[in-house]
């Protein structure tokens, strides 16, 4: 079996992620915590199987999501992305973290 | 490969492009999981057609191919994806770049802009192994060269005599002959093997093609045991 090095996408991730969103997951726009690239989560490089998914930056490679799926339990771990934005890009987008300051 | 339709319960409707998981139990627990494309066109029909290809050694297709019966109910989940999806409200040219059952979704498109008597210009460049392997043959030769939508096949593996189709690997010099130019905007879709989407996909950006303009969905072998 190759299912452990195929690489797709994130539209392959979209079924398990919808456990976790109440939103449609593959629009959702991650920015790699490594490399600052955003990228839609749909296009982004996706490994593994069903049950244990690796979601990889397209520009450098760092992993973004991991999700894991045991049984009835589901786990997400976001911490290779540095922001997940969902919707239209705010009008400016430094307005978006002035609030942070 | 085999078409099958689904009759679903709670279906919410679906939008072209999307697709579902099916997940396969077994009596003593075991589960198998894989995604398939939606062939059937966009709308609320609780009717849902999916087109499967027999992958070998594969724990979902062998069954769905060879062991489903009418009547059968399997547990599907769905409709899932929103990035890889078009809508006929869209005006901009609708390029579609299939390889092999990547056609399947781009099916689902065609269908649904035929349906929704959408006049927006669309090319379907499709490369297949050989005659045999194309799917949908009869129903887009049907289709093409009428209301705006040109088809263009392409056999990477020998063609029959008298074959008017093109005989390579899908090209920079075949989307430029083939495709939208970039000028007109088009909206590009491209599903297949993960190499060929990602050789079309940066093809289509040599081309002069915006990134964001081409959207993808890689095919192949997926999902895990446990």
């Amino acid at each position: 079996m190759t299912d452990e090095v195929a690489r797709l996408d994130g539209n392959a991730a979209a079924g398990t992620l919808g456990r976790f969103c109440a939103f449609e997951a593959t629009n959702l726009r991650v920015t790699c915590a490594s490399c600052g690239a955003e990228t839609v989560l749909g296009r982004l490089h996706l490994y593994g199987g069903s049950r244990a998914m690796i979601l990889r930056c397209i520009r450098c490679g760092e992993v973004n999501l991991r999700l894991l799926e045991v049984g009835p339990s589901l786990r997400l771990d976001f911490r290779g992305a540095a922001l997940l934005a969902l919707g239209p890009e705010p009008a400016t987008a430094a307005g978006a973290f002035a609030l942070e300051e | 490969m085999r078409s099958v339709t689904f009759e679903t319960t709670a279906w919410p409707g679906h939008t072209a492009g999307q697709h579902v998981d099916i997940r396969l139990t077994a009596d003593n627990g075991y589960q198998a999981q894989r995604s398939y494309s939606i062939a059937s066109p966009a709308g609320r029909a609780p009717r849902v057609e999916l087109t499967v290809e027999c992958v070998s050694g594969g724990e979902v297709s062998p069954f769905l191919i060879e062991e489903l019966r009418a009547g059968d109910t399997i547990e599907l989940r769905g409709p899932i994806g929103g990035y890889f999806t078009w809508n006929p409200g869209i005006s901009s040219p609708l390029m579609l770049i299939a390889g092999g059952s990547g056609v399947v979704p781009l099916m689902s498109m065609l269908r649904t802009r035929s349906q929704a008597g959408s006049k927006v210009p669309a090319k379907l460049l499709y490369s297949a192994r050989s005659v045999e392997d194309i799917i949908y043959r009869g129903e887009l030769e049907l289709a093409a060269n009428r209301d705006g939508f040109d088809l263009v096949h392409t056999l990477t593996r020998g063609a029959p005599a008298g074959w008017k189709g093109q005989t390579r690997r899908v090209d920079r010099d075949m989307l430029a002959q083939y495709g939208f130019q970039p000028a007109e905007e088009p909206q590009i879709f491209v599903c297949g093997p993960t190499s060929f989407v990602e050789t079309v996909a940066d093809q289509l950006v040599t081309l002069g093609h915006g990134e964001s303009a081409i959207k993808t969905e890689r095919f192949g072998p997926t999902g895990d045991k446990r």
